[in-house]
């Protein structure tokens, strides 16, 4: 039963956290593997002082899923850095096919996490990245995505730093309990030991599953490899065509200083990165 | 005698000869008057259907020997044969105003607006809703663009917009606690602050007023692709994500997006919301729109937000991986004062990269190397310094918009890639910058 799983691994009296995992595919492959997000969203997991972290897991329970499902059992935390290691997956039992969502929902409702960690989008199936967004909204919990690291969890907020494109990072507060996705920018998530793996336990329950009908009527087919845009030309006159066509694509139009003292040539680099806005003011 | 109504034509062989001779000086008048019109037409004149028709008898000039020459390398174009009577040529706009008065339906944009203007992202979604609102040209639908904060972007009606809804439900003191700690090279502002569920309650208003047949949402990480996923749960709409193509179909429309990760095609029919892919749709280029201001009625009262943006981080530049750093400084074999490089990138706020021999030296670590085998980087700005850019090392700076350079080889192929180039040596120069940037931050730091 999932709501047993968070006080069997009460080992502190930190956060409750509920991460929760999927099967992954690897990119070259094709195997299941630990789904890498996932992963990422549970070695953050591991960051958080004192959690008591419940894995869950809504899904099929085969031959193949197992080892993938049994990857994050082997992840095994740091007793002397406080890092709890979880023994237990809660596997809620699902059909090939079907929509997890209610009996995620269900699970969660019951098992009553502060913190709910995932990745962004599933690697196999559909992949909209849809779920966290749509158990958010059942659960009436407010969720933030593209989470790198977090700081801290206390007094009922958490606060976390969002990945922004180039690097940047932003801090966020966000009122508890709450729905957090992981972004590959978080910290990889530690190699899988084989022991803890095999000795873990899956603990399976049984759900109604909900077939997803909708999804069964479309045509799903290996990714072609989308062309290139072409370069789009609106000139005028044959003789700017022609030039478009013609032209080098890169040079041209550059400015060089031949012969210049080293100042002049810095000063006219100061003042291009300054125009550019890269240099800190 | 014969009357001088008689039917028989006379012909004038004096304005003949001056009609052939186009370097006498009664040319235009003769011309003119055995054509019957007062004005001899222009050499280029747009024609009934849009296309330009000319008239290659006043094409070119007269060469020295009075033969016509047609000068086609652009330098001769405003010396055409009579240029005194032609009115020099106004750049005319060709693209074609389109107003859309009663639309019959709204196709809704949420575009991204980083830095207060439209991205190539936004202007490719924003050709994939003309793509929609103009499937069928009796019924012509509106493309409604929802925008937030503050907006620098004049060009919504050139890139396809009808009706433009300009929220600033966003408050605008934190606009003002944040724009201190930002910095400028991200071109911050009010756009990527972080407020969703504002956002969202707005957007569920739009839902409610306007109910548009269609949204349009970007799948990207500047916000888009939250915003929309939100919007779906909200709406209870099931979204077709990371979509590249929209068709028609015998029996309807059907679109093509990515799922598992990228690695299958689904095909499906088309949902009312789509977040869509960069390069989905050709971005607007041939008609030009009205973007009319529009405004929605009085919004319902706004839940308190439960996200709270602190405020962006100040992030070392010398961690952020180099694959997505936005200002790069690079160095090569003309570097070779190593203490005075790693300064220098620290001073200017800029990541470190190498190029291959800097990397094979050991001056630089094997994850600094910029090119074919390293990081091909997508930096705003690339400072290479004593690079002389081998095609390895141009290749993976493709998408660079800004390229500096420091070399001795004025000649050398990185000099032809820079915008700015200058010729001396790497260690100088960036000393000399070095010293320019310290004095400016005194002069700052006095004040």
């Amino acid at each position: 039963m999932p709501h047993k799983v968070l006080a069997k691994t009460a080992h502190a009296d930190g956060p409750g956290i509920a991460v929760l995992v999927s099967i992954g595919r690897h990119p070259l492959t094709g195997r299941t593997r630990r789904a890498d997000q996932d992963a990422r969203a549970y070695e953050l997991a591991f960051s958080i002082a004192g959690a008591r972290t419940a894995l869950v897991h809504a899904g099929q329970n085969d031959a193949e899923s197992e080892p993938a499902l049994r990857g994050y059992l082997g992840m095994v935390g740091a007793p002397e850095a406080g890092e709890n290691t979880v023994e237990r997956l809660a596997l809620i039992e699902q059909a090939a096919g079907a929509d997890v969502l209610p009996a995620l929902a269900d699970a969660l409702r019951e098992l009553a996490p502060e913190l709910v960690l995932c990745g962004m989008r599933a690697e196999t199936g559909e992949g909209s990245g849809m779920l966290p967004y749509l158990l958010a909204e059942w659960l009436g919990w407010p969720i933030v995505s593209g989470v790198a690291q977090v700081e801290s969890v206390n007094d009922g907020v958490v606060t976390l730093l969002q990945a922004l494109p180039r690097g940047q990072r932003r801090r966020l507060s966000v009122r508890l309990p709450a729905i957090v996705t992981v972004d590959s920018a978080a910290p990889g998530a530690r190699p899988s030991a084989f022991g803890p793996a095999r000795r873990g336990v899956l603990a399976v329950s049984a759900a109604a599953s909900m077939p997803d009908e909708v999804r069964a009527g479309w045509l799903t087919a290996p990714a072609r490899k989308r062309p290139k845009r072409l370069k789009i030309i609106t000139a005028s006159s044959a003789r700017d065509r022609f030039k478009a066509a013609a032209a080098k694509t890169q040079g041209g139009g550059g400015k060089v200083l031949t012969g210049v003292s080293s100042e002049i040539g810095a000063d006219a680099i100061q003042a291009l990165l300054k125009e550019e806005g890269v240099l800190p003011s | 005698m014969r009357n001088d109504t008689d039917s028989l034509p006379r012909r004038d062989s004096r304005k003949e000869r001056i009609a052939r001779n186009r370097l006498h000086p009664d040319h235009d008048a003769v011309l003119a008057e055995m054509l019957g019109t007062s004005q001899v037409g222009p050499s280029l004149w747009p024609g009934p259907n849009g296309l330009a028709r000319r008239n290659p008898h006043r094409v070119g000039f007269s060469g020295p020997n009075g033969i016509k020459r047609i000068d086609r390398s652009g330098a001769q174009t405003n010396t055409s044969l009579n240029s005194r009577n032609e009115r020099p040529a106004v750049a005319v706009d060709p693209r074609k105003t389109v107003e859309i008065e009663t639309p019959a339906f709204l196709i809704a944009v949420v575009p991204d607006l980083p830095g207060g203007r439209l991205s190539a992202h936004d202007r490719d979604l924003l050709g994939l809703a003309r793509q929609l609102a103009d499937a069928d040209p009796a019924m012509p639908g509106a493309v409604l663009a929802m925008v937030f904060g503050a907006i620098r972007e004049d060009g919504f009606g050139t890139a396809g917009v009808d009706r433009l809804l300009h929220s600033l439900t966003h408050s605008l003191t934190h606009t003002l606690i944040h724009s201190a700690d930002q910095s400028p090279g991200l071109g911050a502002s009010s756009n990527t602050q972080c407020s969703p569920e504002e956002r969202l309650a707005v957007l569920a208003d739009v839902e409610r007023e306007l109910s548009p047949r269609h949204w349009l949402l970007p799948d990207s990480a500047i916000g888009g692709a939250d915003l929309g996923r939100r919007l779906a749960a909200r709406l209870s709409e099931r979204p077709a994500t990371q979509v590249w193509q929209i068709n028609q179909d015998t029996k309807g429309k059907r679109c093509s997006g990515l799922g598992a990760a990228g690695s299958t095609d689904i095909n499906r029919p088309l949902p009312r919301l789509v977040l869509a892919l960069a390069e989905c749709a050709e971005p607007v280029a041939m008609t030009r729109h009205a973007a009319r201001p529009m405004t929605l009625p009085a919004p319902l009262s706004r839940m308190p937000g439960r996200i709270q943006d602190l405020g962006a981080v100040s992030v070392n530049p010398a961690t952020v991986a180099l694959g997505e750093a936005e200002f790069i400084l690079a160095a090569g074999r003309g570097v070779s004062d190593w203490a005075g490089f790693h300064n220098a990138a620290a001073i200017m706020g800029a990541t470190e990269g190498a190029s291959r021999v800097a990397v094979d030296d050991g001056f630089m670590a094997r994850d600094r190397q910029v090119g074919a085998s390293g990081t091909w980087v997508t930096a705003r700005v690339y400072f290479a310094v004593g690079i002389s850019g081998a095609i390895q090392h141009l290749q993976g700076i493709q998408s660079c918009d800004k390229v500096v350079s420091i070399n001795l080889d004025p000649h050398c192929d990185m000099v032809k890639r820079a915008d700015l180039a200058v010729i001396g040596d790497a260690d100088e120069i960036l000393a000399a910058l070095v010293a320019l940037q310290q004095r400016l931050q005194e002069k700052k730091d006095a004040a």
